[in-house]
């Protein structure tokens, strides 16, 4: 399959700022999933916040290194490995609590307000970051790859002669 | 509360230029202001959680529409449909209108919330709100709301999401396209 | 007053999706409508000056529970925007799909054309 050229990606400032940046944006989306049962937040804005850093190095450096740091395939099975998670969290309250969901892993009232405080939450927080951060990245490569290959075929219709509409 | 009326007032005011220029950049770029206005609105009606992922979620779907539409049929398309189904149409949005007008004489008072309604037994929110730190051991009500009280919720949301993301695959899956490319370039 | 402001949000969002012929337009109405449904929800469960529903260590838990916002439309609100999300990414793959096929974002067009 031919390969269109990637993008190359952007200018040699927005290149340095992501080189520092891209670090801190990930660090600071699982924080805010991690911490999602004491402060706002949770599973889904962090797991967005983690997709943007990627998609950030994807849009500064171009298809290629955005895709060698994320392939699509690695994406598509860690998206999996997220819902699975959830899933598993789910299915072990069943088997453990006695009900779908049951919070089985109970922490007493000494640890609250600190970080393993409260039972599943957390845990099924980390499935969601996870599964809502890679489907977005993968769901971007993909348009974005679109985008350079109609360009290309727009490019042919126009050397037709066809109108440009 | 007056700054949660001019900031809707903006919102309004920036929806009606998204949607009435002609220039797609400018209401795309418009779009993401209104939402932008609605974090801040938000954080105002006391919801932190909402207004981080609606800041988050809203410079994604920027990134999406911009590089799904940027090199494309930029300013061409103008106008509205034809005239028998635009009427018709627009009697269907002021019926709308009308409903939701006749339907906000139910609703409570701005500032008196839905749960101070619902006294005997005590609604649902303020159970979760009196029981919730005990209950769940989780110190933001909203995550355990979320995870714990309602998890059948978000297991279906992650299924809708994973399915969307799925369908958003499929439609541009390269094979179909490349079978398609060959078509258009054979029959010149 | 306020949700008199909030049906005119959702109404213009809705006016976009009926009326427009660019495809993109049709998108960007809906996530117009999208952002006054979720502000309606939130708008229902505030309390006049109230607290976010997160609790601090020095809480009391009945003042808590007197005077938070309620939190079930927020947790609700929060996965209808990410799903939101999910959904505008699919029709923004169908309209470059479209355009890819057509060769243009007009409905109209895409009436008529066969095939």
């Amino acid at each position: 399959m031919s390969e269109l050229p990637a993008n190359e990606g952007m200018s040699l400032i927005v290149q340095t700022v992501t080189r520092w940046l891209k670090a801190f944006i990930l660090l600071f989306g699982v924080y805010i999933v991690i911490y999602g049962h004491l402060t706002p937040g949770g599973g889904f804005a962090g797991g967005v916040i983690v997709a943007c850093s990627f998609i950030l190095l994807t849009l500064a450096y171009g298809q290629r290194r955005g895709l060698k740091a994320v392939s699509r395939g690695v994406a598509g099975e860690m998206d999996s490995v997220g819902a699975l998670i959830f899933l598993a969290v789910a299915l072990a309250g069943m088997i453990a609590g006695g009900a779908f969901f049951a919070n089985f892993i109970e922490t007493g009232e000494a640890a609250r307000f600190t970080l393993p405080s409260a039972g599943l939450i957390p845990l099924s927080n980390i499935g969601i970051g996870l599964k809502v951060g890679m489907s977005l990245f993968l769901v971007f490569t993909v348009l974005s790859a679109m985008h350079v290959a109609v360009s290309g075929s727009r490019r042919r219709m126009i050397s037709r002669g066809e109108d440009d509409r | 509360m007056d700054i949660l009326i001019v900031l809707m007032v903006l919102m309004i005011v920036g929806a009606i230029i998204a949607v009435e220029t002609t220039n797609l950049l400018s209401s795309i770029v418009c779009v993401g202001a209104v939402g932008f206005l609605l974090s801040i609105a938000f954080l105002f009606l006391g919801a932190p959680d909402i207004a981080i992922t609606q800041l988050v979620v809203e410079i994604l779907c920027l990134i999406i529409l911009i590089r799904a539409t940027i090199s494309r049929d930029l300013t061409a398309v103008s106008g509205d449909r034809e005239f028998f189904g635009l009427t018709v149409t627009l009697a269907t949005v002021l019926a709308v209108a009308a409903a939701g007008i006749l339907c906000m004489a139910d609703f409570p008072a701005f500032g008196q919330s839905v749960m101070d309604r619902i006294t005997d037994p005590p609604a649902a929110s303020s159970r979760y709100l009196a029981a919730g730190l005990e209950k769940t051991g989780a110190a933001n009500i909203v995550t355990s709301v979320l995870l714990d009280f309602r998890a059948y919720d978000t297991l279906g949301e992650a299924t809708v999401l994973f399915c969307s993301i799925l369908g958003a695959l499929a439609v541009l899956r390269r094979k179909a396209r490349r079978r398609e490319s060959e078509e258009t370039e054979g029959d010149e | 007053m306020i949700y008199a402001l909030c049906l005119i949000l959702i109404v213009i969002g809705l006016y976009a999706v009926v009326t427009k012929k660019n495809v993109v337009k049709i998108v960007i109405g809906l996530a117009i409508a999208e952002y006054g449904i979720n502000l309606l929800l939130i708008l229902i469960g505030y309390r006049k000056d109230g607290w976010a529903p997160i609790v601090s260590p020095d809480m009391d838990p009945a003042a808590f529970a007197a005077s938070s916002v309620d939190p079930i439309p927020q947790a609700l609100v929060l996965t209808s925007i990410v799903i939101s999300l999910g959904v505008l990414a699919l029709m923004v793959a169908l309209c470059i799909r479209l355009y890819e096929r057509y060769g243009t974002f007009d409905v109209t067009e895409m009436r008529r054309l066969r095939g």
